[in-house]
C-alpha cells in the first residue's frame, strides 16, 4: 500500500488543481527553452537551406546577415576560378513590408541565380522558379496561394511554389525570386534622392558634346553602371571541391582585399554568439526564475501538506512506523506532483507551440533536463517537510 | 513471566523550579491476558504512566521491562530499536480520531501489517478477517470520518490487534463514546485480553468503565495510591 498515492487520492481536488497550476508554470519554462531553441533554429535557417561552404561578404563586415554587406555580383567569377572552388553562386537579401489585405505584410526576400546555389530548400506545392522574371516562390508561413499576385517594386509577382520553414534571422518568413528581379526591387527601393540624383548625373554626362569616340563609350558605360547599378549583391557563397583546404580558399580570397570569406562554422557563430546571445541569457534567466519559483510553490505545498498530516506522522511513528516509509511517503509526493505538473506542461505545450507567432522548437534532450531538474526540485523541496516530519514526536498522536 | 514490569518508576517532567513529578515510584505487573485499569483523574499521570510504557516517554528513574526485555532502567537502556519494539509487541488504542484519515478502515489496519513486513496481500486478508471478527465487515471501504464513533474505536482496535502484540495499551479509549459504546468497547477489549492472551493497560478516568477488569489501579497526583482486584 502506498500511503502517498493513497493521500494524494483522498486529497486530489487539492492535489489536482496544484498540479495543473504548477504544470502551467512548467509549460512556460518548456516555452522558453522551445523559443530559445527557435531562435537558433530561425538565425541559422538560410545558412542551413544554402548549404554553403564559404560565405564571401564586403571586407570588415560580419555580413550578410548581422551587418550589411554589398559586394559586385561579377567577383562571383572571380571566386568560381580559385582552385578548389566548385560552384559560387551570389545571392541578395532585403526585408519588404508591403501592404497586403490592409495589413502590414513582412517577409525576407532571397534573390538567388536560378542555376546556382542558395535557392529554396524544397518546394512543398507548385514548382521552382522557371522563368526569369516575376515569378515568386514563398514560404509556407507567408500563407499565400499558388498563383497569387503580389506587387512588389514596378512589377506583379507570381506565387508559383511554396517552401518550407525558411526564415530571417528575425524570423520573417523568406520568399524567393530571381537575383534579377531582387536587384530590381532593391534598386526601386533605394531612396528616390538618390535615383534623382543618379538621374540628373546621367542626364549631364549625356549633354556632353565634345568628346572623342573612346570617351563618350568610356563614359557611356560608366553612366550605365551609375544609373542602374544594380548589379550588386549581398554575399557569393560557394561550395567546394572535395578534398579542398577550406583555409586556402578563404586565405586567397581574402587576399583580394575588398572581401571577407566567412566559413559556415564562422557564419554560425557570427549569428549565434552575436546575435541572439543576448536573447538566450534574457530567457536562460527567465527560466531559472521559474524554476526558482516551481521550487518555493512546491516546498510550501509540501511544507503544508506536512503541517496537515503532523496528527498522521504522529500516529504512524506511535505504531512503529520506519522513518523510511515516512519520508517516502513525503518524498513520493513531493515527486509525482513534479512528475504530473511536468506532464501537463508538457502536454500544454504540445498541443499550442505550433500556434506561438514565433518558431518553438522542443528538443527531447532539453526535455530531459527539463525533467532531472524538476526531479532535483521535488527532491530538494521535500527536504523542508521531511525535516519537519522527522521531529514529530509519537506522543503526538495523543489526546484529543 | 510478566507482560509488563514497572519497578520503581518515576517522571519528571522540566527541571528545577519548573519540575513537575508526572509519577512518583510506581510499581506494578501485568501478566499475559489480564485486563488492568489505571483509574484516575485528569492530570493525576495516567498517560505519562502509559507512554513510559509504551516507549514514547523516557522515563526519569526506574526499571520497565516489556515482554521480558529491559526496555528501561533509569532511562532508555541504550541500543534498542524502540520502534521495532512497538511495532512487534505492543498495540496502542487512544482517544477516537487517531486513524489515518486518507486511509479506509482496512487500509488503517494493513498499514500496521505491512510496516511489520507483513505482504500486501496477507495483509489485506488478515486485516479483512480482523475486520470482520469486530463487526465491521460492512465498512471495510469507509473512511475514518464516515465511521461512528463506536466503529472508528472498533477499527483502531483491530489496527492495535493486527501484530498480534503481547501488549495493548489504550488510553481513554472510551473518552470520545456515549456509555453504552464505551462499556461495549471495554467488553470487547476483556475478550481480547482472554482470547489472545495479551495484557491490556486501560488508562481511564471513568470509574464506571472499569467493571470486569481484573485488576484496577488508582493514581492520584502521580503515586499509586490504591490497588484493587476485580470480581473477573
Ligand atoms: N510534556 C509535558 N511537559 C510538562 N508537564 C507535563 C507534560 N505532560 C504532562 N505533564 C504534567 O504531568 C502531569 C500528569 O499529566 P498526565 O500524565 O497527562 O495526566 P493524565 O493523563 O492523568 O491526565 C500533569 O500535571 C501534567 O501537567
Ligand atoms: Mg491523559
Amino acid at each position: 500500500m502506498n500511503l502517498a498515492i493513497r493521500d494524494i487520492r483522498f486529497h486530489r481536488g487539492r492535489f489536482i488543481l496544484t498540479s495543473i497550476g504548477l504544470g502551467l508554470l512548467l509549460g512556460v519554462v518548456m516555452s522558453m527553452g522551445g523559443i530559445y531553441r527557435g531562435l537558433f533554429a530561425d538565425a541559422l535557417a538560410v545558412l542551413h537551406s544554402t548549404k554553403a561552404d564559404l560565405w564571401v561578404v564586403q571586407k570588415d563586415t560580419n555580413g550578410p546577415f548581422a551587418e550589411s554587406s554589398r559586394i559586385p555580383e561579377d567577383i562571383k567569377y572571380r571566386i568560381k576560378s580559385v582552385p578548389g572552388v566548385a560552384e559560387a553562386s551570389p545571392l541578395s537579401f532585403q526585408t519588404i513590408q508591403i501592404e497586403r489585405q490592409g495589413k502590414p505584410f513582412r517577409f525576407f526576400l532571397i534573390g538567388y541565380d536560378l542555376r546556382g546555389i542558395g535557392g529554396p530548400p524544397a518546394i512543398l506545392a507548385g514548382r521552382n522558379i522557371r522563368q526569369k522574371h516575376y515569378e515568386m516562390v514563398v514560404a509556407k508561413a507567408m500563407k499565400m496561394a499558388l498563383g497569387e499576385k503580389i506587387r512588389l517594386g514596378l512589377h506583379e509577382y507570381t506565387v508559383v511554389g511554396i517552401t518550407g520553414k525558411v526564415v530571417s534571422s528575425s524570423g520573417d518568413p523568406a520568399a524567393y525570386v530571381s537575383l534579377a528581379d531582387a536587384q530590381e526591387i532593391q534598386f526601386k527601393k533605394d531612396n528616390d534622392a538618390i535615383r534623382n540624383n543618379r538621374e540628373r548625373v546621367a542626364a549631364d554626362l549625356d549633354r556632353m558634346q565634345n568628346l572623342t569616340q573612346a570617351q563618350a563609350q568610356l563614359l557611356q558605360r560608366n553612366v550605365s553602371d551609375l544609373t542602374e547599378s544594380t548589379h550588386t549583391v549581398n554575399t557569393v557563397v560557394a561550395r567546394l571541391a572535395p578534398g579542398a583546404s577550406l583555409y586556402e580558399v578563404q586565405q586567397r580570397i581574402e587576399r583580394w582585399n575588398h572581401y571577407r570569406a566567412i566559413s559556415d562554422e564562422g557564419q554560425t557563430k557570427i549569428l549565434t554568439k552575436g546575435m541572439i546571445e543576448k536573447a538566450r541569457m534574457q530567457l536562460g534567466l527567465f527560466r531559472i526564475i521559474l524554476l526558482v519559483i516551481s521550487a518555493v510553490i512546491i516546498s510550501l505545498i509540501i511544507y503544508t501538506s506536512t503541517l496537515d498530516k503532523i496528527r498522521v506522522i504522529a500516529t504512524l511513528k506511535l505504531i512503529g512506523s520506519q522513518n523510511r516509509v515516512i519520508i517516502g511517503m513525503i518524498l513520493q509526493q513531493s515527486l509525482l506532483m513534479g512528475v504530473i505538473a511536468y506532464a501537463v506542461g508538457y502536454a500544454l505545450i504540445s498541443l499550442t507551440y505550433e500556434k506561438f507567432p514565433r518558431r518553438i522548437v522542443l528538443e527531447a534532450f532539453d526535455l530531459q533536463v527539463l525533467f532531472a531538474i524538476v526531479v532535483v526540485i521535488c527532491t530538494v523541496s521535500s527536504f523542508v517537510g521531511i525535516r519537519k516530519a522527522l521531529k514529530v514526536e509519537p506522543a503526538e498522536a495523543l489526546g484529543g | 513471566m510478566y507482560a509488563i514490569e514497572v519497578d520503581n518508576v518515576t517522571k519528571i517532567y522540566g527541571k528545577g523550579d519548573t519540575a513537575v513529578t508526572a509519577i512518583s515510584h510506581a510499581s506494578f505487573q501485568v501478566r499475559p491476558g489480564e485486563l488492568v485499569a489505571i483509574l484516575g483523574p485528569s492530570g493525576s499521570g495516567k498517560t505519562t504512566l502509559l507512554t513510559a510504557i509504551g516507549l514514547i516517554n523516557e522515563p526519569t528513574h526506574g526499571r520497565i521491562i516489556v515482554d521480558g526485555v529491559t526496555v528501561a532502567d533509569d532511562g532508555w537502556v541504550p541500543g534498542l530499536d524502540l520502534k521495532r519494539i512497538r511495532r512487534e509487541k505492543l498495540g496502542f488504542i487512544f482517544q477516537a480520531h487517531n486513524l489515518i484519515p486518507f486511509l479506509t478502515a482496512l487500509e488503517n489496519v494493513m498499514v500496521a501489517l505491512e510496516i511489520n513486513k507483513f505482504p500486501s496481500g496477507e495483509a489485506k486478508g488478515r486485516a479483512e478477517q480482523l475486520l470482520k471478527s469486530l463487526n465491521l465487515g460492512h465498512r471495510l471501504g469507509s473512511y475514518p470520518m464516515a465511521l461512528s464513533g463506536g466503529e472508528a474505536q472498533r477499527v483502531a482496535i483491530a489496527r492495535a490487534l493486527a501484530n498480534k502484540p503481547r501488549v495493548i495499551l489504550a488510553d481513554e479509549p472510551t473518552a470520545a463514546l456515549d456509555t453504552e459504546n464505551g462499556k461495549n468497547v471495554m467488553a470487547l477489549l476483556k475478550s481480547l485480553a482472554v482470547e489472545n492472551h495479551s495484557a491490556i493497560l486501560v488508562v481511564t478516568h471513568d470509574h464506571r468503565m472499569v467493571e470486569g477488569f481484573d485488576r484496577i489501579f488508582e493514581v492520584r497526583d502521580g503515586f499509586i495510591i490504591r490497588e484493587t482486584r476485580g470480581a473477573g
